[in-house]
């Protein structure tokens, strides 16, 4: 149909046919220019956890319990995270219940139909900061501390942006206004954020005797919170290297299964004897 | 009587002790493997050597090792 086209037609089409083409790239590099981003991405980090098979660095999430209980929690709530959840992952049982009667907790109603207070137990969740998010904000000149019980799963970027936030404050570039109750830190979107510089240096003291160092604080809390919001972490990389190894047995045993049933197949010859 | 003969003759000839057969073997083979499978995991996460504690490893038992050492070392002080 092209081919009986005029000369000058074909002219027309093939004109037209550059011009949408061309509007299309326009459109596309003038949108992709738009959609960059006004914050830092957080660059990857060599995780111990990264690997395929690796699992979680679990004296690690011990030291980051320790930084969010000490830091973090006077702030930030972790409201689906419960003291049971520590055992056997950073804690021994008595560890955990020790921890959980350091907190009061409402209970009740006993058999007046009063509330009463009682120490913590294992089944209990970690308490929280403030009662609403309408407190937290008065609190924080009207900013919300997120609940981080899955903030890794709930940030692009997971603990790499975590760290990044936590070590990435500095003094703003030059012509950028930060309010007075802001901070300026370049990985968090908008690069205004509400939360303070949260660590320091010997901010506090490890149990085990690991240097308390900014960088270290920042990696254990945030494999800490990369744990918490991922608790099967270990199992599944563990389950997933077992079924990799059963699935290569099985494939395995399969092809030799199709093959030994379709030798037969593959090697009968059907002839046809016309009678005679 | 070779020996393929005899595993047949015992095993693969009766359905019964063939059903049989795959249950135990089932029970077994499924042990071995996860062990073998555990195993390796342990292996892949033995971490790195460290000065500063008794074992450098990641996952919570060896935490728990340490925690133990630590704990008797404090009730040596």
């Amino acid at each position: 149909m092209f081919a009986r086209l005029s000369r000058g037609r074909k002219v027309l089409l093939g004109a037209l046919g550059a011009l949408t083409a061309g509007g299309a790239g326009v459109v596309t590099a003038l949108h992709v220019s738009v959609s960059a981003d006004e914050f830092v991405h957080p660059p990857p980090l060599k995780w111990s956890h990264n690997g395929l098979f690796s699992a979680l660095d679990h004296k690690s999430i011990r030291r980051g319990y320790q930084v969010y209980r000490q830091v973090c929690s006077t702030c930030h709530s972790m409201k689906y995270l419960a003291f049971r959840n520590l055992i056997g992952v950073t804690h021994t049982e008595e560890e955990a219940k020790a921890i959980a009667e350091e907190y009061m907790f409402m209970d009740g109603p006993d058999e007046e139909g009063n509330m009463f207070e009682r120490p913590g137990k294992l089944s209990d969740y970690f308490p929280r900061p403030y009662e609403n998010d309408e407190q937290a904000r008065a609190a924080n000149a009207g900013s919300l501390p997120p609940d981080l019980s899955y903030i890794a799963l709930a940030r692009h970027g997971g603990e790499d942006y975590i760290f990044a936030l936590m070590t990435g404050y500095c003094d703003p570039p030059a012509g950028i206004d930060i309010r007075d109750e802001l901070y300026y830190n370049p990985y968090f979107p908008g690069a205004a954020i509400g939360m303070a510089p949260p660590l320091y240096n010997e901010i506090l003291e490890y149990e085990d005797g690991t240097p308390a160092t900014l960088g270290q604080l920042a990696k254990d809390v945030s494999v800490f919170l990369r744990w918490a919001s991922e608790p099967e972490h270990d199992q599944r990389k563990r389950m997933g290297m077992k079924m990799l190894m059963i699935f290569t047995l099985l494939i395995g045993a399969s092809y030799y299964m199709k093959r030994h049933k379709w030798s037969v197949m593959k090697s009968r010859k059907i002839a046809y004897r016309p009678p005679n | 009587m070779s020996f393929t003969q005899t595993i047949y003759n015992t095993v693969f000839r009766r359905t019964s002790s063939y059903a049989l057969a795959i249950v135990v073997g089932a029970v077994f083979f499924e042990r071995f493997f996860d062990q073998l499978g555990d195993g390796l995991f342990d292996y892949m996460n033995k971490g790195m050597q460290s000065h500063m504690q008794a074992t450098c490893s990641k996952q919570w038992k060896d935490l728990k090792q340490d925690l133990a050492l630590r704990q008797s070392s404090d009730e040596d002080e």
